[in-house]
C-alpha cells in the first residue's frame, strides 16, 4: 500500500507547491500523534524502533514541506530535476548583477551602521522573494517546468542566505545603537 | 509486544538539579512532590564520601560542606560529561580532580568517583524515597536535563540513572517539563517562553502551545551559567573587600556558603550581611546592597538575555509575539533577573507555580503519560528539539553540519562522503557538536573508523553516514559503504566515561550485602516479565498470523515452547536465555505489526481492511 510514498501523501495533501499551511500543520500533528515514540515508551525495543523511524520520517516531511524553499526543491527532485546547488552554479546575468549590487549595499550599510538603508534593503529582498515564490508556484503547479523551477530554487537559496546575513547585520547594528 | 492490559503503573519524575533535586509523582490524579521523613521536598544535590565507606547524601552531606570540602561534592551536575579543562574557576574548587579521558573524576576518601557515580547516589535516594512513599515497585522515571545539555551530558545523566537501577522512560528537557506543568495547569495556548535559570545551567525555550500539543520552536542557553556564578561573583567581591587571596579549601567552602546566603537574603531585602570566621581566626564582616549586587552580576544576566534573543531569532519571532514568560529555577528569585526578563518581553513574568518544583511536577506528568496511565484522547504530544548542531569533520578541520540545531526530534539524516585516495580502504569519522565552523571549536563526541571499504579509485566509494537522534536527544551514528555490494558498516553510540561492563560492575558492587534478597526479587520479576511476554506473543500470533512465513512461525513456536518450559522454574539463567531467544525471534514480527498498525492509523482504515 504505497500511500506514504512521498511527503505530500504522508500528510494526505496534493503533490503541488501551493500548500494549505494550516492543513499541513494539522496533518503533521495527527501523524505525530500516531507515531511519536512517547506513544510507545512502554513497548518493546522493536516497536520503539519502528515508532522512532516513523516519527523521524514525519519530522523530515514536515520540515521539508513547511519551508517554501525546501518544498520547491523537493518537488523538483521528485520530478527529475534535482537542484544540485554545489555543482550547478550558473545564474542568469541579471540576477548575478543584482546579487553584486545587494552585496555592495549591505557592505556600505554595515560600515555606516545605517539602519534605514538596511531596512530598505530588507524590504527589497522581501519583495524579490515574494515575486520568486509566485514564479515558482506557477512554474511548478501550472507550467510544470521543473528544470526552470530548479533554477529559480537556486536563486531563492541565495536570497534566503543573503537574508540571514542581512538580519545578522541588522541585529548587531541595532544592538550597537541600543 | 503489545502493552499489557491497563493497570496503573507507578512512575516518577525526577529533577536532578545542580543545587537541589526533587522527585514527584501523580497521586489520585494530581501531581505532587514527594517529601522525605522530615517533610522536606528538596534534596540538596550534595554527596559526601566518608573514609569508612559510608555515603551521605543531601542535608546529611550538606552539614559537612565547610568542614570536609574535599569529600563533599556539591554541584556535581557541572562536571557531567566534562573534562577538567571545561570547568570554569577550577582553581577555586576544593576537589582533587583526576583528568580521565572523556570525563573528569574526583578523588575522595572512598576512592576515585566519576560524576556519574556521584549523581547516581542522589538519584538512588530519591528513587528509594518514591518507592517507600508509593508502596510498590516503580516501573521507571522521567529524568530531566537542561535543554542545552549536549550529547555527552545527556549520556552521562542516563548512565547515572542506569547505575542507580532506574529504568529511564525518557530524558526530558527541563523547560519543556515546566511548560507541560504550566500548560496543563492553565490550559494556556499560544507562544510561551520558559526562562530557566538554575544553580548551574541556563535554558531558554520558546514553545508553541496548541490544544494537546507542546511544540518547542527553539531553545538556547548556557550549560555552565547559573546561580552558582552569582554566588561566585559575590565570593570574589568578598575576597577583594577583605583583602584576601588564596584560601584553604575549608574557607573557600565556608565563604561560598555565606555568599549564597547573602544572595538569597537580597531577594527579599535591600541589604545583606556576609559574616564568617575563617580557619585562621580572621573575621569577615561585610554588608552588601541589592543595587551593588545587581551591578556586579549584570554581565551574567546580560548573557542570559543574549541567549534569549538568539532563541527568539531562531524561532523567527519577536519578544512581543510571546504571550507569557514562565520563570523556572531558584535563581529566578533574584529581583534584578526578574526585572531584566520582564523588560525584555515587556510583560510581567509568570511565577504561579513554585519555580523550584515546576520541573519535577512536569516530569511526573510526562512519566504518567509515558507509562500509559492516561486514557487516549486525554493525553498530549511533546515535540522537542535538539539544542546544538551535529556534524562531521571534513577536510581542513572544518565542521560540516548534518543536523541543524532546533531540529525536531526524533530525527534521522544521512550525508554522503567519498574517498579521496586511490585504493583507500578505511575512512576516519569524527562526530562533533556545536555551532562553530572549526572542528576545534566544537565538542568532539566520537571518533571511529569505517574499515573494509573495497579498493576503488578516489571518489568512487559512496560512504553514507547516518545520524540518528532519538526522543531522548541521544545520538547514534552509522557509516556504511555499499557501492560494491560488499558492505562495510559501523554504528557508534558515543560513550563517555562508563562502558556497559563498568555499569554492570558498579551495580553489582552497590547491591553487595542484600545479594540474596535481590536475587529472589529478580527471579520473581523475571517470571512476571516472561509471562507477560508469552501472553503478548500469543495475542500477536492470533491477530497477525499473515505477517509470518512458515519458517518464521515455526521458529517462534519453538521459542514459545522454550519459555513455557522454564517460566515456573527457579533457574534464572535458563529463563533469561529462553526469554532473550523469544524476544529475538519476535523482534522482526513486532516491527512488522507496528508498521502495519501505524500505516492503518495514518490511512484511517481498519487493519482488517488492509489485509485484504
Amino acid at each position: 500500500m504505497p500511500i506514504q510514498d512521498n511527503h505530500f501523501a504522508l500528510f494526505g495533501l496534493p503533490t503541488q507547491f501551493a500548500v494549505d499551511e494550516r492543513a499541513l500543520e494539522e496533518a503533521y500533528k495527527r501523524v505525530q500523534g500516531q507515531t511519536h515514540p512517547d506513544r510507545f515508551a512502554a513497548a518493546t525495543a522493536a516497536e520503539r524502533r519502528v515508532a522512532m523511524q516513523w516519527a523521524a520520517r514525519a519530522n523530515e516531511a514536515f520540515q521539508t514541506l513547511r519551508s517554501p524553499l525546501r518544498r520547491a526543491a523537493y518537488l523538483c527532485e521528485l520530478n527529475g530535476a534535482p537542484i544540485e546547488a554545489e555543482s550547478n552554479t550558473a545564474m542568469p546575468g541579471a540576477f548575478l548583477a543584482q546579487q553584486m549590487q545587494w552585496r555592495e549595499l549591505l557592505d556600505e550599510a554595515r560600515a555606516s551602521a545605517d539602519r534605514v538603508r538596511l531596512q530598505e534593503l530588507d524590504d527589497e529582498l522581501a519583495a524579490v522573494r515574494t515575486a520568486t515564490l509566485a514564479q515558482l508556484e506557477s512554474g511548478l503547479d501550472q507550467a510544470r517546468d521543473f528544470r526552470a523551477a530548479s533554477a529559480l530554487v537556486r536563486q531563492l537559496m541565495f536570497i534566503e542566505k543573503f537574508g540571514d546575513e542581512l538580519s545578522a547585520v541588522a541585529e548587531t547594528t541595532a544592538a550597537g545603537a541600543g | 509486544m503489545a502493552a499489557a492490559p491497563h493497570e496503573h503503573r507507578l512512575v516518577v519524575g525526577i529533577d536532578l538539579g545542580t543545587t537541589n533535586s526533587l522527585v514527584a509523582t501523580i497521586r489520585h490524579g494530581l501531581p505532587e512532590v514527594l517529601v522525605d521523613e522530615a517533610a522536606r521536598p528538596l534534596l540538596p544535590s550534595i554527596v559526601r564520601y566518608r573514609a569508612d565507606g559510608v555515603v551521605e547524601v543531601g542535608q546529611d552531606a550538606q552539614q559537612h560542606q565547610a568542614t570536609d570540602p574535599r569529600n563533599t561534592i556539591v554541584s556535581v551536575k557541572r562536571f557531567m560529561g566534562r573534562g577538567v579543562k571545561d570547568v570554569e574557576h577550577v582553581e577555586n574548587l576544593p576537589y582533587d580532580f583526576v583528568d580521565a579521558p572523556g570525563m573528569l573524576q574526583l578523588r575522595t576518601a572512598a576512592g576515585v568517583k566519576s560524576p556519574i557515580e556521584v549523581s547516581a547516589e542522589i538519584l538512588r535516594v530519591l528513587y528509594r524515597r518514591a518507592g517507600a512513599a508509593l508502596g510498590g515497585d516503580l516501573v521507571g522515571a522521567v529524568i530531566t536535563v537542561p535543554a542545552y545539555f549536549d550529547d555527552a551530558q545527556r549520556q552521562a545523566t542516563r548512565d547515572a540513572a542506569r547505575l542507580a537501577g532506574i529504568n529511564v522512560l525518557r530524558l526530558l528537557n527541563e523547560p519543556t517539563a515546566a511548560a507541560v506543568a504550566y500548560g496543563l495547569d492553565t490550559a494556556a495556548e499560544g507562544i510561551y517562553a520558559v526562562y530557566d535559570l538554575g544553580g548551574g545551567t541556563f535554558d531558554i525555550s520558546i514553545l508553541k502551545l496548541t490544544k494537546g500539543v507542546f511544540e518547542v520552536l527553539a531553545t538556547g542557553g548556557d550549560s555552565a551559567l547559573g546561580g552558582d556564578d552569582f554566588d561566585h561573583r559575590l565570593y570574589c567581591w568578598a575576597l577583594e573587600q577583605a583583602d584576601l587571596s588564596l584560601l584553604p579549601p575549608e574557607d573557600v567552602s565556608l565563604l561560598t556558603i555565606k555568599a549564597r546566603a547573602a544572595k538569597e537574603a537580597l531577594s527579599s531585602r535591600s541589604n545583606a550581611i556576609l559574616q564568617a570566621r575563617l580557619a585562621g581566626g580572621k573575621w569577615i564582616n561585610l554588608t552588601i546592597g541589592a543595587d551593588a549586587f545587581a551591578a556586579m552580576t549584570q554581565h551574567l544576566v546580560q548573557k542570559t538575555l543574549e541567549a534569549t534573543r538568539k532563541a527568539l531569532r531562531d524561532a523567527r519571532l519577536k519578544a512581543s509575539d510571546v504571550q507569557g514568560v514562565v520563570l523556572v529555577g531558584g535563581a529566578t528569585r533574584m529581583p534584578h533577573v526578574r526585572r531584566a526578563v520582564g523588560d525584555l518581553f515587556g510583560r510581567e513574568p509568570l511565577t504561579d507555580i513554585d519555580p523550584d518544583k515546576v520541573v519535577a511536577l512536569g516530569a511526573a506528568m510526562q512519566a504518567n503519560l509515558l507509562a500509559g496511565n492516561r486514557a487516549p484522547g486525554d493525553d498530549w504530544l511533546l515535540l522537542d528539539v535538539i539544542p546544538l548542531s551535529l556534524g562531521l569533520e571534513t577536510m581542513g578541520g572544518l565542521a560540516e553540519k548534518v543536523i541543524a540545531r532546533n531540529s525536531t526530534i526524533p530525527i534521522v539524516r544521512a550525508q554522503e562522503f567519498t574517498t579521496f585516495k586511490d585504493g583507500q580502504t578505511a575512512m576516519a569519522i569524527h562526530v562533533v557538536q556545536g555551532e562553530r565552523e572549526l572542528v576545534r571549536d566544537c565538542r568532539s563526541l566520537a571518533r571511529f573508523e569505517l574499515r573494509g571499504i573495497p579498493p576503488m579509485p578516489a571518489g568512487a566509494a559512496r560512504i553514507r553516514v547516518t545520524f540518528q537522534v532519538d526522543a531522548d536527544g541521544l545520538l547514534s551514528v552509522t557509516a556504511r559503504e555499499s557501492t560494491t555490494g560488499v558492505e562495510a558498516a559501523v554504528t557508534v553510540k558515543p560513550s563517555y566515561g562508563l562502558s556497559d561492563d563498568e555499569v554492570a560492575r558498579l551495580l553489582r558492587e552497590s547491591m553487595g550485602a542484600a545479594d540474596s534478597d535481590m536475587r529472589e526479587r529478580a527471579l520473581r520479576e523475571q517470571q512476571v516479565d516472561a509471562k507477560r511476554l508469552l501472553d503478548a506473543v500469543r495475542i500477536a500470533l492470533a491477530a497477525d498470523p499473515d505477517l509470518l512465513n512458515d519458517e518464521e512461525r515455526a521458529e517462534i513456536d519453538a521459542r514459545v515452547h522454550d519459555v513455557e518450559q522454564h517460566v515456573d522454574g527457579s533457574n534464572a539463567d535458563a529463563m533469561h536465555d529462553a526469554v532473550e531467544g523469544l524476544s529475538r525471534a519476535t523482534d522482526e514480527f513486532a516491527a512488522r505489526r507496528m508498521d502495519r498498525s501505524i500505516r492503518a492509523a495514518l490511512s484511517g482504515r481498519r487493519v482488517d481492511e488492509l489485509t485484504k
